[in-house]
Protein backbone atom coordinates (compact mmCIF):
# COMPACT_ATOMS: atom_id res chain seq x y z
CA UNK A 1 0.00 0.00 0.00
CA UNK A 2 3.00 2.39 0.55
CA UNK A 3 4.51 1.17 -2.41
CA UNK A 4 0.94 2.64 -4.47
CA UNK A 5 1.19 5.59 -2.51
CA UNK A 6 5.04 6.59 -3.70
CA UNK A 7 4.33 4.91 -7.45
CA UNK A 8 0.81 6.60 -7.56
CA UNK A 9 -0.06 4.26 -11.34
CA UNK A 10 -1.55 6.70 -13.40
CA UNK A 11 -1.20 9.67 -10.91
CA UNK A 12 -4.13 8.02 -8.90
CA UNK A 13 -4.76 8.74 -5.71
CA UNK A 14 -3.24 7.26 -2.60
CA UNK A 15 -6.74 6.81 -1.22
CA UNK A 16 -7.58 4.43 -4.30
CA UNK A 17 -5.28 1.57 -2.56
CA UNK A 18 -5.66 2.79 0.65
CA UNK A 19 -9.58 2.84 1.35
CA UNK A 20 -10.21 -0.62 -0.37
CA UNK A 21 -6.99 -2.24 1.71
CA UNK A 22 -9.09 -1.07 5.35
CA UNK A 23 -12.47 -2.41 3.88
CA UNK A 24 -11.23 -5.30 2.94
CA UNK A 25 -9.58 -6.31 6.41
CA UNK A 26 -12.82 -4.66 7.98
CA UNK A 27 -14.78 -7.55 5.63
CA UNK A 28 -12.17 -10.27 6.54
CA UNK A 29 -12.61 -9.45 10.01
CA UNK A 30 -8.55 -9.12 10.61
CA UNK A 31 -10.20 -5.81 12.76
CA UNK A 32 -13.36 -5.42 14.41
CA UNK A 33 -15.94 -2.96 12.83
CA UNK A 34 -16.62 -0.81 15.89
CA UNK A 35 -12.75 -0.80 16.38
CA UNK A 36 -12.77 0.71 12.50
CA UNK A 37 -15.10 3.17 13.54
CA UNK A 38 -13.23 4.39 16.58
CA UNK A 39 -10.78 4.49 14.55
CA UNK A 40 -12.62 6.97 12.24
CA UNK A 41 -13.80 9.22 14.54
CA UNK A 42 -10.77 9.51 16.18
CA UNK A 43 -8.72 10.37 12.31
CA UNK A 44 -11.96 12.37 11.90
CA UNK A 45 -11.20 15.86 13.10
CA UNK A 46 -7.37 15.47 12.87
CA UNK A 47 -7.54 15.09 9.36
CA UNK A 48 -10.40 18.09 9.08
CA UNK A 49 -7.13 20.42 11.02
CA UNK A 50 -4.50 18.80 8.57
CA UNK A 51 -7.53 20.12 5.12
CA UNK A 52 -7.39 23.81 7.55
CA UNK A 53 -3.94 24.07 7.83
CA UNK A 54 -3.44 22.87 3.98
CA UNK A 55 -6.46 25.38 2.41
CA UNK A 56 -4.65 28.31 4.59
CA UNK A 57 -1.19 27.51 3.14
CA UNK A 58 -2.44 27.27 -0.04
CA UNK A 59 -4.73 30.48 0.28
CA UNK A 60 -1.24 32.34 1.22
CA UNK A 61 0.46 31.30 -1.76
CA UNK A 62 -2.55 32.57 -3.71
CA UNK A 63 -2.28 35.82 -1.65
CA UNK A 64 1.67 36.29 -2.21
CA UNK A 65 3.58 35.33 0.81
CA UNK A 66 6.05 33.40 -0.89
CA UNK A 67 6.51 35.39 -3.39
CA UNK A 68 7.32 38.05 -1.03
CA UNK A 69 9.43 35.79 0.97
CA UNK A 70 11.20 35.02 -1.65
CA UNK A 71 11.57 39.14 -2.58
CA UNK A 72 12.64 39.39 1.44
CA UNK A 73 15.27 36.76 0.82
CA UNK A 74 17.01 38.32 -2.44
CA UNK A 75 16.76 41.38 -0.93
CA UNK A 76 18.12 40.86 2.72
CA UNK A 77 21.05 38.19 1.86
CA UNK A 78 22.53 40.66 -1.14
CA UNK A 79 23.34 38.00 -2.95
CA UNK A 80 26.03 36.60 0.37
CA UNK A 81 25.27 32.63 0.55
CA UNK A 82 25.70 32.57 4.00
CA UNK A 83 23.65 34.96 4.58
CA UNK A 84 21.01 33.58 2.72
CA UNK A 85 21.35 30.39 4.22
CA UNK A 86 21.12 31.89 7.62
CA UNK A 87 17.62 33.56 6.15
CA UNK A 88 16.36 30.10 4.49
CA UNK A 89 16.71 28.47 8.00
CA UNK A 90 14.23 31.54 9.21
CA UNK A 91 12.13 31.45 6.49
CA UNK A 92 11.99 27.42 6.65
CA UNK A 93 11.47 27.25 10.15
CA UNK A 94 9.11 29.58 10.70
CA UNK A 95 7.10 28.33 7.52
CA UNK A 96 7.03 24.54 9.01
CA UNK A 97 6.59 25.63 12.71
CA UNK A 98 3.46 27.35 11.48
CA UNK A 99 1.76 26.29 8.43
CA UNK A 100 3.48 22.78 8.51
CA UNK A 101 6.04 21.41 6.70
CA UNK A 102 3.85 20.36 3.51
CA UNK A 103 3.89 23.91 3.02
CA UNK A 104 7.52 23.97 2.84
CA UNK A 105 8.10 21.30 0.67
CA UNK A 106 5.74 22.18 -1.85
CA UNK A 107 5.51 26.43 -1.46
CA UNK A 108 8.45 27.24 0.26
CA UNK A 109 11.34 25.22 -1.59
CA UNK A 110 10.70 26.25 -5.25
CA UNK A 111 10.46 29.89 -4.01
CA UNK A 112 14.18 29.40 -2.70
CA UNK A 113 15.44 27.29 -5.13
CA UNK A 114 14.28 30.39 -7.78
CA UNK A 115 15.73 32.73 -5.40
CA UNK A 116 18.82 31.46 -5.54
CA UNK A 117 19.53 31.02 -9.04
CA UNK A 118 18.27 34.39 -9.44
CA UNK A 119 21.10 35.39 -7.49
CA UNK A 120 23.55 33.32 -9.28
CA UNK A 121 24.32 31.79 -5.98
CA UNK A 122 24.47 27.65 -5.65
CA UNK A 123 21.32 26.43 -4.64
CA UNK A 124 22.62 22.95 -2.99
CA UNK A 125 22.80 24.37 0.58
CA UNK A 126 19.84 26.09 0.32
CA UNK A 127 17.05 23.24 -0.95
CA UNK A 128 18.58 20.90 1.09
CA UNK A 129 18.30 23.43 4.15
CA UNK A 130 14.29 23.28 2.97
CA UNK A 131 13.75 19.65 3.08
CA UNK A 132 15.78 19.21 6.17
CA UNK A 133 14.21 21.82 7.96
CA UNK A 134 10.55 20.68 6.61
CA UNK A 135 11.04 17.63 8.85
CA UNK A 136 12.95 18.62 11.83
CA UNK A 137 11.87 21.86 12.60
CA UNK A 138 7.72 20.27 12.64
CA UNK A 139 8.65 19.46 15.56
CA UNK A 140 7.19 23.20 17.69
CA UNK A 141 3.57 23.29 16.97
CA UNK A 142 0.57 20.45 16.79
CA UNK A 143 0.21 21.68 13.35
CA UNK A 144 3.44 21.37 11.87
CA UNK A 145 3.07 17.82 10.74
CA UNK A 146 0.14 15.29 10.59
CA UNK A 147 2.38 13.16 13.00
CA UNK A 148 1.62 15.86 15.62
CA UNK A 149 -1.80 16.51 14.97
CA UNK A 150 -1.99 12.79 15.45
CA UNK A 151 -0.23 12.29 18.91
CA UNK A 152 -1.94 16.10 20.23
CA UNK A 153 -4.90 14.63 19.84
CA UNK A 154 -4.05 11.49 21.88
CA UNK A 155 -1.72 12.87 24.37
CA UNK A 156 -4.09 15.34 25.80
CA UNK A 157 -1.81 17.80 25.77
CA UNK A 158 -2.90 21.65 25.98
CA UNK A 159 -1.56 23.92 23.00
CA UNK A 160 0.42 26.00 24.66
CA UNK A 161 2.01 23.56 27.16
CA UNK A 162 2.75 21.01 23.69
CA UNK A 163 4.73 24.41 22.15
CA UNK A 164 6.26 24.84 25.31
CA UNK A 165 8.06 21.52 25.74
CA UNK A 166 8.85 21.70 22.23
CA UNK A 167 10.70 24.89 21.60
CA UNK A 168 14.12 24.17 23.37
CA UNK A 169 14.28 20.57 21.15
CA UNK A 170 13.29 22.89 18.50
CA UNK A 171 15.74 25.25 18.59
CA UNK A 172 18.60 22.72 19.84
CA UNK A 173 18.10 20.71 16.27
CA UNK A 174 18.08 23.74 14.03
CA UNK A 175 20.82 25.08 16.23
CA UNK A 176 22.41 21.54 15.39
CA UNK A 177 21.48 21.49 10.96
CA UNK A 178 22.95 24.81 10.83
CA UNK A 179 26.07 24.07 12.65
CA UNK A 180 26.58 21.06 9.94
CA UNK A 181 25.00 22.76 6.82
CA UNK A 182 27.96 25.48 7.51
CA UNK A 183 30.59 22.89 7.68
CA UNK A 184 29.20 20.74 4.90
CA UNK A 185 28.59 23.01 2.29
CA UNK A 186 31.72 24.85 3.02
CA UNK A 187 33.23 25.34 -0.08
CA UNK A 188 29.19 26.19 -2.03
CA UNK A 189 28.92 28.64 0.66
CA UNK A 190 32.25 30.21 0.16
CA UNK A 191 31.71 30.70 -3.44
CA UNK A 192 30.54 34.24 -3.41
CA UNK A 193 30.64 36.62 -6.45
CA UNK A 194 33.76 39.03 -5.91
CA UNK A 195 32.83 41.77 -4.02
CA UNK A 196 32.53 44.46 -5.31
CA UNK A 197 30.19 42.83 -7.98
CA UNK A 198 31.36 44.26 -11.33
CA UNK A 199 28.47 41.92 -13.16
CA UNK A 200 26.07 44.67 -11.29
CA UNK A 201 24.50 45.74 -14.02
CA UNK A 202 24.16 42.40 -15.88
CA UNK A 203 21.85 40.89 -12.71
CA UNK A 204 18.52 41.75 -13.20
CA UNK A 205 16.88 43.77 -10.91
CA UNK A 206 15.65 42.84 -7.52
CA UNK A 207 12.04 41.92 -7.15
CA UNK A 208 10.33 44.78 -5.13
CA UNK A 209 8.40 43.10 -2.01
CA UNK A 210 4.95 43.76 -0.63
CA UNK A 211 4.05 42.08 2.09
CA UNK A 212 0.40 40.75 2.19
CA UNK A 213 -0.65 42.15 5.25
CA UNK A 214 -3.68 41.20 5.80
CA UNK A 215 -2.60 37.76 5.55
CA UNK A 216 -0.22 37.82 7.61
CA UNK A 217 -2.62 39.22 10.35
CA UNK A 218 -4.84 36.80 9.15
CA UNK A 219 -2.26 33.71 10.30
CA UNK A 220 -1.03 35.44 13.24
CA UNK A 221 -4.23 35.87 14.75
CA UNK A 222 -5.04 31.93 13.79
CA UNK A 223 -1.81 30.73 15.42
CA UNK A 224 -3.21 32.91 18.92
CA UNK A 225 -6.30 31.40 18.17
CA UNK A 226 -5.06 27.79 18.60
CA UNK A 227 -3.59 28.77 21.41
CA UNK A 228 -6.88 30.32 23.30
CA UNK A 229 -9.10 27.83 21.49
CA UNK A 230 -7.19 24.98 23.32
CA UNK A 231 -7.35 27.03 26.87
CA UNK A 232 -10.59 27.18 26.75
CA UNK A 233 -11.30 23.59 26.01
CA UNK A 234 -12.42 24.03 22.36
CA UNK A 235 -10.36 22.15 19.83
CA UNK A 236 -8.30 24.34 17.93
CA UNK A 237 -9.26 23.32 14.83
CA UNK A 238 -11.55 25.82 14.46
CA UNK A 239 -9.02 27.84 14.91
CA UNK A 240 -7.70 27.02 11.25
CA UNK A 241 -11.13 26.75 10.12
CA UNK A 242 -11.74 30.32 10.92
CA UNK A 243 -8.80 31.19 10.04
CA UNK A 244 -8.90 29.84 6.37
CA UNK A 245 -12.55 30.51 6.04
CA UNK A 246 -11.47 34.32 6.83
CA UNK A 247 -8.67 34.37 3.33
CA UNK A 248 -11.12 32.03 1.78
CA UNK A 249 -13.95 34.47 1.82
CA UNK A 250 -11.94 37.07 1.38
CA UNK A 251 -10.09 35.59 -1.87
CA UNK A 252 -13.70 34.39 -2.74
CA UNK A 253 -15.29 37.85 -2.84
CA UNK A 254 -11.92 39.06 -5.00
CA UNK A 255 -12.64 36.61 -7.62
CA UNK A 256 -9.21 35.03 -6.73
CA UNK A 257 -10.81 31.46 -5.71
CA UNK A 258 -13.24 29.73 -6.83
CA UNK A 259 -15.09 26.82 -4.49
CA UNK A 260 -13.18 24.21 -7.08
CA UNK A 261 -10.10 25.76 -6.88
CA UNK A 262 -10.61 25.29 -2.95
CA UNK A 263 -11.64 22.05 -2.88
CA UNK A 264 -9.15 20.99 -4.65
CA UNK A 265 -6.19 22.48 -2.08
CA UNK A 266 -8.05 20.62 0.52
CA UNK A 267 -6.78 17.45 -0.95
CA UNK A 268 -9.77 15.28 -0.01
CA UNK A 269 -8.42 11.86 -1.69
CA UNK A 270 -5.68 12.53 1.28
CA UNK A 271 -7.79 12.94 4.15
CA UNK A 272 -9.31 9.40 3.00
CA UNK A 273 -6.05 8.09 2.51
CA UNK A 274 -4.87 8.51 6.14
CA UNK A 275 -8.30 7.63 7.33
CA UNK A 276 -7.45 4.33 5.13
CA UNK A 277 -3.77 4.09 6.63
CA UNK A 278 -4.68 4.39 10.32
CA UNK A 279 -7.50 1.49 9.76
CA UNK A 280 -4.96 -0.38 8.23
CA UNK A 281 -2.18 0.28 10.52
CA UNK A 282 -4.87 -0.50 13.61
CA UNK A 283 -5.37 -3.82 12.34
CA UNK A 284 -1.69 -4.73 11.44
CA UNK A 285 -1.17 -3.68 15.54
CA UNK A 286 -4.16 -5.83 16.76
CA UNK A 287 -2.75 -8.99 15.03
CA UNK A 288 0.62 -9.24 16.65
CA UNK A 289 2.92 -6.25 15.65
CA UNK A 290 1.92 -4.14 18.74
CA UNK A 291 2.35 -7.42 20.97
CA UNK A 292 6.04 -7.91 19.37
CA UNK A 293 6.81 -3.65 19.27
CA UNK A 294 5.94 -3.63 23.42
CA UNK A 295 8.87 -4.98 24.88
CA UNK A 296 10.86 -2.57 22.66
CA UNK A 297 8.83 0.28 24.05
CA UNK A 298 10.43 1.23 27.77
CA UNK A 299 8.11 2.85 30.34
CA UNK A 300 8.76 5.76 31.96
CA UNK A 301 10.43 9.03 30.62
CA UNK A 302 13.95 8.66 32.37
CA UNK A 303 16.63 10.43 29.80
CA UNK A 304 17.57 6.76 28.78
CA UNK A 305 14.12 5.82 28.44
CA UNK A 306 13.61 9.36 26.32
CA UNK A 307 16.21 8.54 23.95
CA UNK A 308 14.94 4.48 23.13
CA UNK A 309 11.80 5.77 22.09
CA UNK A 310 13.17 8.43 20.29
CA UNK A 311 15.97 6.23 18.51
CA UNK A 312 13.21 3.41 18.06
CA UNK A 313 10.31 5.67 16.69
CA UNK A 314 13.24 7.32 14.13
CA UNK A 315 14.20 3.70 13.17
CA UNK A 316 10.52 2.42 12.03
CA UNK A 317 9.80 5.68 10.39
CA UNK A 318 13.36 4.97 7.84
CA UNK A 319 11.82 1.33 7.53
CA UNK A 320 8.13 2.10 6.60
CA UNK A 321 7.29 5.80 6.86
CA UNK A 322 7.05 7.67 9.90
CA UNK A 323 2.68 8.24 9.53
CA UNK A 324 2.19 4.77 9.98
CA UNK A 325 5.23 4.50 12.52
CA UNK A 326 3.41 7.07 14.67
CA UNK A 327 0.15 5.64 14.41
CA UNK A 328 1.56 2.20 15.42
CA UNK A 329 3.56 3.39 17.97
CA UNK A 330 1.14 6.19 19.87
CA UNK A 331 -0.96 3.73 21.61
CA UNK A 332 2.29 2.32 23.10
CA UNK A 333 3.66 5.49 24.38
CA UNK A 334 1.25 6.84 24.93
CA UNK A 335 0.81 4.69 28.06
CA UNK A 336 3.86 6.44 29.76
CA UNK A 337 2.73 9.96 29.23
CA UNK A 338 3.06 12.86 27.92
CA UNK A 339 6.85 13.25 27.62
CA UNK A 340 7.24 9.81 25.91
CA UNK A 341 4.74 10.78 23.36
CA UNK A 342 6.32 13.78 22.54
CA UNK A 343 10.02 11.60 22.55
CA UNK A 344 8.33 9.40 19.91
CA UNK A 345 7.35 12.48 18.10
CA UNK A 346 11.28 13.82 17.76
CA UNK A 347 11.78 10.48 16.62
CA UNK A 348 9.49 10.27 13.77
CA UNK A 349 10.23 14.05 12.61
CA UNK A 350 13.93 14.11 12.85
CA UNK A 351 14.11 10.81 11.49
CA UNK A 352 12.59 10.94 7.97
CA UNK A 353 16.22 12.86 7.05
CA UNK A 354 18.20 9.98 6.84
CA UNK A 355 16.26 8.58 3.93
CA UNK A 356 13.46 10.37 2.06
CA UNK A 357 10.06 8.52 2.50
CA UNK A 358 11.54 5.80 4.40
CA UNK A 359 13.23 3.32 3.04
CA UNK A 360 11.21 1.04 1.66
CA UNK A 361 9.17 3.70 -0.08
CA UNK A 362 12.82 5.19 -1.41
CA UNK A 363 13.57 1.78 -2.88
CA UNK A 364 10.47 1.50 -4.73
CA UNK A 365 10.91 5.33 -5.86
CA UNK A 366 14.32 5.01 -6.98
CA UNK A 367 13.03 1.70 -8.95
CA UNK A 368 10.88 3.77 -10.96
CA UNK A 369 13.14 6.33 -11.40
CA UNK A 370 15.35 3.93 -13.02
CA UNK A 371 12.93 3.07 -15.56
CA UNK A 372 13.05 6.32 -16.64
CA UNK A 373 16.21 6.87 -17.43
CA UNK A 374 17.22 8.72 -13.96
CA UNK A 375 19.02 7.43 -11.01
CA UNK A 376 19.12 10.13 -8.27
CA UNK A 377 22.08 10.37 -6.40
CA UNK A 378 21.33 9.08 -3.10
CA UNK A 379 25.13 9.63 -1.84
CA UNK A 380 25.34 13.10 -0.65
CA UNK A 381 21.78 13.38 0.85
CA UNK A 382 22.23 10.14 2.76
CA UNK A 383 25.96 11.72 4.23
CA UNK A 384 24.15 14.58 4.94
CA UNK A 385 21.41 12.90 6.80
CA UNK A 386 24.11 10.68 8.74
CA UNK A 387 25.58 13.44 10.42
CA UNK A 388 22.60 15.64 10.96
CA UNK A 389 20.22 12.87 12.27
CA UNK A 390 21.85 11.24 14.74
CA UNK A 391 23.44 14.34 16.76
CA UNK A 392 20.04 16.27 15.93
CA UNK A 393 17.83 13.48 17.82
CA UNK A 394 20.52 13.18 21.02
CA UNK A 395 20.80 16.96 21.22
CA UNK A 396 16.63 17.45 20.84
CA UNK A 397 15.71 14.73 23.25
CA UNK A 398 18.52 16.28 25.95
CA UNK A 399 16.67 19.00 25.16
CA UNK A 400 13.60 17.51 26.05
CA UNK A 401 14.45 16.19 28.69
CA UNK A 402 16.01 19.21 30.20
CA UNK A 403 12.44 20.62 29.19
CA UNK A 404 10.48 18.01 30.93
CA UNK A 405 12.44 18.42 34.40
CA UNK A 406 11.91 22.51 34.23
CA UNK A 407 8.25 22.52 33.67
CA UNK A 408 7.38 19.16 35.27
CA UNK A 409 6.32 16.15 32.87
CA UNK B 1 33.30 30.29 -36.76
CA UNK B 2 34.92 29.43 -40.05
CA UNK B 3 36.44 25.86 -40.37
CA UNK B 4 39.59 26.86 -40.05
CA UNK B 5 38.76 27.60 -36.31
CA UNK B 6 39.84 23.31 -35.97
CA UNK B 7 43.62 24.23 -36.13
CA UNK B 8 43.34 26.90 -33.34
CA UNK B 9 43.85 25.49 -29.53
CA UNK B 10 40.35 24.40 -28.26
CA UNK B 11 40.12 26.36 -24.44
CA UNK B 12 37.23 25.42 -21.93
CA UNK B 13 35.87 27.61 -19.63
CA UNK B 14 33.91 25.92 -17.11
CA UNK B 15 31.98 28.66 -15.20
CA UNK B 16 29.50 28.17 -12.05
CA UNK B 17 27.96 30.35 -9.96
CA UNK B 18 29.87 33.28 -8.00
CA UNK B 19 33.13 31.93 -9.58
CA UNK B 20 32.94 32.57 -13.26
CA UNK B 21 34.27 35.57 -13.90
CA UNK B 22 37.77 34.27 -12.75
CA UNK B 23 37.73 31.73 -15.23
CA UNK B 24 36.67 33.99 -17.75
CA UNK B 25 39.26 36.37 -17.03
CA UNK B 26 42.05 33.62 -17.35
CA UNK B 27 41.08 33.03 -20.56
CA UNK B 28 41.57 36.35 -21.36
CA UNK B 29 44.71 36.80 -20.00
CA UNK B 30 46.34 33.27 -19.93
CA UNK B 31 44.93 31.13 -22.40
CA UNK B 32 46.86 31.09 -25.93
CA UNK B 33 45.37 33.99 -28.86
CA UNK B 34 43.81 33.42 -30.61
CA UNK B 35 41.93 30.21 -29.57
CA UNK B 36 38.79 28.40 -29.97
CA UNK B 37 36.52 29.16 -26.85
CA UNK B 38 33.73 27.43 -25.35
CA UNK B 39 32.15 28.63 -22.01
CA UNK B 40 30.84 25.23 -20.36
CA UNK B 41 28.30 25.25 -17.64
CA UNK B 42 27.11 21.97 -15.81
CA UNK B 43 23.91 22.19 -13.64
CA UNK B 44 23.57 19.77 -11.05
CA UNK B 45 20.10 17.42 -10.68
CA UNK B 46 20.85 17.33 -6.99
CA UNK B 47 18.23 20.17 -6.07
CA UNK B 48 15.62 19.05 -8.17
CA UNK B 49 15.97 15.59 -6.92
CA UNK B 50 16.32 16.66 -3.42
CA UNK B 51 12.71 18.77 -3.89
CA UNK B 52 11.28 15.14 -5.55
CA UNK B 53 12.25 13.15 -2.93
CA UNK B 54 10.60 15.32 -0.27
CA UNK B 55 7.76 16.28 -2.05
CA UNK B 56 7.56 11.57 -2.69
CA UNK B 57 7.84 11.54 1.19
CA UNK B 58 4.65 13.66 1.76
CA UNK B 59 2.94 10.61 0.08
CA UNK B 60 1.41 12.99 -2.78
CA UNK B 61 -0.32 14.81 -0.71
CA UNK B 62 -1.26 19.13 -1.18
CA UNK B 63 -0.37 20.65 -4.42
CA UNK B 64 2.13 19.51 -7.32
CA UNK B 65 5.80 17.74 -7.64
CA UNK B 66 8.27 21.05 -6.63
CA UNK B 67 10.78 19.19 -8.63
CA UNK B 68 8.73 19.76 -11.81
CA UNK B 69 9.74 23.66 -11.91
CA UNK B 70 13.13 23.20 -11.08
CA UNK B 71 14.35 22.10 -14.33
CA UNK B 72 12.80 24.95 -15.62
CA UNK B 73 14.03 27.54 -13.34
CA UNK B 74 17.39 25.81 -13.36
CA UNK B 75 17.91 25.85 -17.45
CA UNK B 76 16.74 29.72 -16.90
CA UNK B 77 19.39 30.83 -14.24
CA UNK B 78 22.16 28.37 -16.48
CA UNK B 79 21.67 30.40 -19.68
CA UNK B 80 21.63 34.03 -18.34
CA UNK B 81 24.92 32.71 -16.90
CA UNK B 82 26.46 31.47 -19.72
CA UNK B 83 24.98 34.29 -21.39
CA UNK B 84 26.68 37.05 -18.88
CA UNK B 85 30.28 34.78 -19.37
CA UNK B 86 30.34 34.82 -23.21
CA UNK B 87 29.66 38.82 -23.07
CA UNK B 88 32.58 39.36 -20.69
CA UNK B 89 34.85 36.97 -22.65
CA UNK B 90 33.91 39.47 -25.53
CA UNK B 91 34.93 37.29 -28.31
CA UNK B 92 33.23 35.16 -30.34
CA UNK B 93 32.42 31.39 -28.76
CA UNK B 94 30.90 28.01 -28.15
CA UNK B 95 28.18 27.53 -25.38
CA UNK B 96 27.69 23.88 -24.16
CA UNK B 97 25.09 23.66 -21.03
CA UNK B 98 24.40 20.11 -19.77
CA UNK B 99 22.45 18.78 -17.13
CA UNK B 100 24.10 16.06 -15.27
CA UNK B 101 24.34 14.68 -11.70
CA UNK B 102 28.00 14.97 -11.45
CA UNK B 103 31.25 16.94 -12.76
CA UNK B 104 31.95 13.96 -14.88
CA UNK B 105 30.02 15.80 -17.40
CA UNK B 106 33.01 18.33 -17.29
CA UNK B 107 35.86 15.52 -17.63
CA UNK B 108 34.18 13.72 -20.62
CA UNK B 109 33.64 17.28 -22.50
CA UNK B 110 36.74 18.95 -21.91
CA UNK B 111 38.72 14.94 -22.75
CA UNK B 112 39.74 16.61 -25.89
CA UNK B 113 40.71 19.98 -25.59
CA UNK B 114 43.91 21.36 -25.60
CA UNK B 115 42.85 23.51 -22.11
CA UNK B 116 40.40 23.69 -19.46
CA UNK B 117 39.66 26.54 -16.82
CA UNK B 118 38.64 25.87 -13.65
CA UNK B 119 38.18 27.83 -10.48
CA UNK B 120 39.08 27.04 -6.96
CA UNK B 121 35.81 27.26 -5.03
CA UNK B 122 36.53 25.97 -1.35
CA UNK B 123 38.28 27.79 1.27
CA UNK B 124 40.11 30.79 0.24
CA UNK B 125 41.51 32.38 3.34
CA UNK B 126 44.48 29.57 3.06
CA UNK B 127 46.51 27.72 0.95
CA UNK B 128 45.65 23.85 0.85
CA UNK B 129 43.75 20.98 -0.56
CA UNK B 130 40.90 22.42 1.05
CA UNK B 131 40.82 25.04 -1.58
CA UNK B 132 38.82 22.84 -3.99
CA UNK B 133 35.42 21.84 -3.47
CA UNK B 134 34.25 18.21 -4.11
CA UNK B 135 33.31 18.69 -7.60
CA UNK B 136 36.50 20.98 -8.78
CA UNK B 137 38.81 18.12 -7.05
CA UNK B 138 37.18 15.46 -8.71
CA UNK B 139 37.70 17.37 -11.97
CA UNK B 140 41.24 18.82 -11.55
CA UNK B 141 41.75 14.58 -10.31
CA UNK B 142 39.83 12.97 -13.55
CA UNK B 143 40.72 15.35 -16.28
CA UNK B 144 42.61 14.21 -19.41
CA UNK B 145 43.49 17.23 -20.87
CA UNK B 146 45.65 20.44 -19.19
CA UNK B 147 44.20 22.21 -16.66
CA UNK B 148 44.60 25.67 -15.85
CA UNK B 149 43.59 26.34 -11.91
CA UNK B 150 42.94 30.07 -10.53
CA UNK B 151 42.24 31.47 -7.48
CA UNK B 152 38.60 33.42 -8.06
CA UNK B 153 39.95 36.23 -5.95
CA UNK B 154 43.98 37.58 -5.34
CA UNK B 155 45.27 34.32 -4.01
CA UNK B 156 46.06 34.08 0.27
CA UNK B 157 49.92 35.02 1.34
CA UNK B 158 51.89 32.13 1.15
CA UNK B 159 52.47 32.25 4.56
CA UNK B 160 48.84 30.67 4.90
CA UNK B 161 50.93 26.95 3.66
CA UNK B 162 50.32 24.76 6.23
CA UNK B 163 53.96 23.86 7.88
CA UNK B 164 55.40 20.59 6.72
CA UNK B 165 54.58 17.08 8.64
CA UNK B 166 56.80 16.30 11.12
CA UNK B 167 59.05 13.37 10.16
CA UNK B 168 61.24 12.55 12.79
CA UNK B 169 64.05 10.33 11.06
CA UNK B 170 64.53 13.84 8.78
CA UNK B 171 65.12 15.65 12.01
CA UNK B 172 61.39 16.99 12.57
CA UNK B 173 61.23 20.46 10.51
Amino acid sequence: MLGWAVIRPRGWPEAVAAVPAAVILIAAGAIPADDAGAEARRLGPVIGFLIAILVLAHLCDDDGLFRACGAWLARSSGGRPRRLLALVFVAAAVTTAVLSLDTTVVLLTPVVFATAARLQVRSRPHVYACTHLANSASLLLPVSNLTNLLAFAASGLAFGRFAALMALPWLAVIGTEYAVFGRFFASDLGAAPRPPPDSGAEQAPLPVFTVPVFTVVVVVLTLAGFAVASAAGVSPAWAALAGAAVLAGRALARRRATPLSLLRAADLPFGLFVLGLGIVVQAVVGNGLGQALAPLVPAGTSLLALMSIAALAAALANVCNNLPAVLVLLPLTAASGSGAVLAMLLGVNIGPNLTYTGSLATLLWRRTLRRHGEVPDLGEFTRLGLLTVPAGLVIAVLALWVGLRALGG
Amino acid sequence: MTDSDTTLRSVIIWVCEGTWQATVDAALSLAPAPARFTVLHVTSRAPADTARGAYLGLLGRGGHDPGARFDEVAAEAAADLVEAAARRLGQPCERLEIQDHSERAVVAASAHADLLIVARDGDRSRLGPKSLGRATRFVVDHAACPVLLVWPDAAPDVGTMPPPPHHPHLGGR
